[in-house]
């Protein structure tokens, strides 16, 4: 082993403290977390992964982050395919004014829409319902989407597009059976960032929501402040949280690095 | 080339559609707010620019904004260097890659209010890993609702390892897209490490290091709910940023006039820097 090989194994080793810690404290009972520093779960116990599993507000709130993170991949990957096709391929009056304002997007403060946003959604009827969520969050998955996917699509010769015309292809044929599968790289990682950044976000999804599509995110904070110190359920419920990232980093693994290496700004 | 026709607008639709209503009736609504006065009951009265010169005047948003200022020029000087740093001693290829690759980007995918609770359960002076090694086997007195210090290295080690990553990733895309030729030729010209840092490695990376600042300032002038949930701001108001300071404002105080001013004095202020950061990286390519 070389000396260098050791960076990112000291950088991994930082990362993982803090995890090791709170998987440590999840398989703990709360009588032996207030009892004192142990560095092992000295009694282990499974009783809070039990009642998140049992409790419906619990496991509901798994359920509602995982349908609404679902739903805004697929609506801003659906909508993000054909701009990011025409920025790509055509150059229209303002195309480059479009991408920058889609850009700005990501830059507001999240904190700053959250009052609006829960008028707005209020307004229209969706408030605490899943779409409202994924909706809100295309804000900034949206613009993510559209400059991943267009690096990715700008690698593609033009001919492919044009020999499609020739032998006849009608536009739409082409785009779905050809075209999409040629970049289907980009697709998975445009899908992993959509995926990342709607589980990880908070603020938007908790002020969106009430009962009915509560993330799981707004259920620990609930726990956190009314049942004063359960930091054993509190730190089981974090480690579930981490599982379904890990899932998906896993399948994306070889093209984390290209995706944004492809992209342009 | 691209092909001139105004047929790319049809393309864009969807997207415009999504993105303005989401961007543009909550941004009419704030500047609506920005410039009226209310005294509850639904009733609101024109106030002109009055709040935008208040919040431009006022002690507390200085300090907001210094504090804010400070947090991110911090993370900026220790991320992008030791992410570069990281990614420079990662392995090329072979089995390690993806697993390294896979273990550090682990931290960007656990939700942020996660983030928060678990650098608390962390930290806790008496039963965290960090507290009890730092207070009773060092015997370094540790506590973060008392001390600012602490409080402000906490929540600037935990961006560190939040996102540091990030960095890593980029940077490695970029090293990663160096043909290995270029490498040959530096060794047959006896070119020392830093050279080729400097003038092969540096360059190609240039690109995605701008992607990675941008990113990394947006994101980290918009950080809310780690430190919220690590500090709630505190000891004090010593580490409250802007986003905590405006939401303290907008839904805790409901001050809705102030609160919106402040919100756009903020989104101006992200877009003057991000601008400025992208034209100073990239005016060399023009």
């Amino acid at each position: 082993m070389r000396p260098r090989s050791l960076v990112p194994l000291l950088y991994i080793i930082f990362l993982f403290l803090p995890i090791y810690w709170l998987v440590a404290m999840s398989f703990k009972t709360t009588n032996e977390i207030l009892g004192g520093f142990s560095l092992f779960p000295q009694q282990w116990t499974f009783d809070n992964y039990l009642t998140i599993f049992t409790d419906p507000t619990w496991y509901w709130g798994y359920i509602n982050s995982i349908i609404y993170v679902s739903m805004n991949t697929v609506i801003s990957l659906a909508a993000a395919l054909p701009a990011a096709y025409a920025f790509s391929r055509f150059s229209f009056l303002g195309d480059k004014h479009l991408f920058f304002w889609l850009f700005t997007n990501r830059m507001a403060p999240a904190a700053v829409f959250a009052l609006p946003f829960f008028q707005l959604y209020s307004a229209v009827g969706l408030f605490d319902t899943h779409l409202a969520v994924a909706l809100a969050h295309c804000l900034f998955n949206i613009p993510l989407a559209v400059w991943i996917l267009e690096g990715f699509m700008s690698g593609v010769p033009k001919e492919l597009d044009e020999t499609a015309y020739v032998d006849g292809y009608s536009f739409p044929r082409f785009f779905v059976t050809v075209f999409i599968p040629t970049i289907k790289a980009g697709v998975g990682v445009a899908a992993f960032f959509c995926f990342m950044f709607s589980w990880v976000e908070l603020l938007l999804a908790k002020t969106l929501t009430a009962v009915e599509a509560k993330p799981i995110a707004a259920v620990m904070t609930r726990t956190a402040s009314s049942a004063g110190y359960e930091l054993g359920l509190l730190a089981a419920a974090g480690v579930l949280t981490i599982i379904p990232g890990a899932i998906v980093i896993y399948f994306v693994r070889n093209y984390i690095a290209k995706g944004f290496a492809l992209g342009r700004v | 080339m691209k092909t001139e026709t105004q047929r790319g607008w049809l393309f864009v639709l969807p997207v415009l559609a999504l993105v303005a209503f989401n961007a543009l009736v909550p941004l009419m609504t704030v500047v609506n707010y920005s410039v009226q006065e209310t005294f509850g009951n639904n009733q609101f009265f024109w106030h002109g620019l009055g709040w935008f010169s208040d919040i431009l005047r006022s002690e507390r948003f200085h300090a907001a904004l210094g504090r804010q200022l400070f947090f991110t020029a911090t993370i900026l000087a220790i991320e992008v260097p030791l992410g570069v740093a990281i990614a420079l001693a990662m392995p090329r290829k072979g089995i390690w890659v993806p697993v390294c690759l896979v273990l550090m980007a682990l931290p960007l995918l656990i939700p942020w209010n996660v983030v928060g609770a678990m650098w608390n359960i962390f930290t806790l002076p008496d039963i965290g890993l960090l507290g009890y090694t730092l207070n009773t086997t060092l015997g370094i007195n540790y506590n973060m609702t008392q001390s600012p210090v602490a409080a402000w290295a906490t929540i600037i080690v935990m961006d560190v390892w939040h996102w540091t990553s990030l960095v890593v990733l980029l940077a490695y895309a970029g090293l990663i897209s160096i043909p290995e030729a270029y490498y040959q030729a530096a060794k047959i010209d006896g070119a020392s490490n830093w050279s080729v840092f400097r003038y092969i490695q540096l360059p190609k990376m240039k690109r995605v290091l701008t992607i990675a600042v941008l990113l990394r300032f947006m994101d980290s002038f918009n950080i809310y709910t780690e430190p919220f949930v690590l500090t709630g701001g505190g000891p004090g108001n010593s580490t409250t940023l802007l986003s905590i300071d405006l939401v303290k404002v907008a839904l805790g105080q409901f001050d809705l006039g102030p609160a919106a001013a402040m919100s756009l004095i903020y989104f101006a202020i992200t877009l003057a820097v991000s601008w400025l950061f992208y034209t100073l990286m990239t005016k060399d390519e023009s």
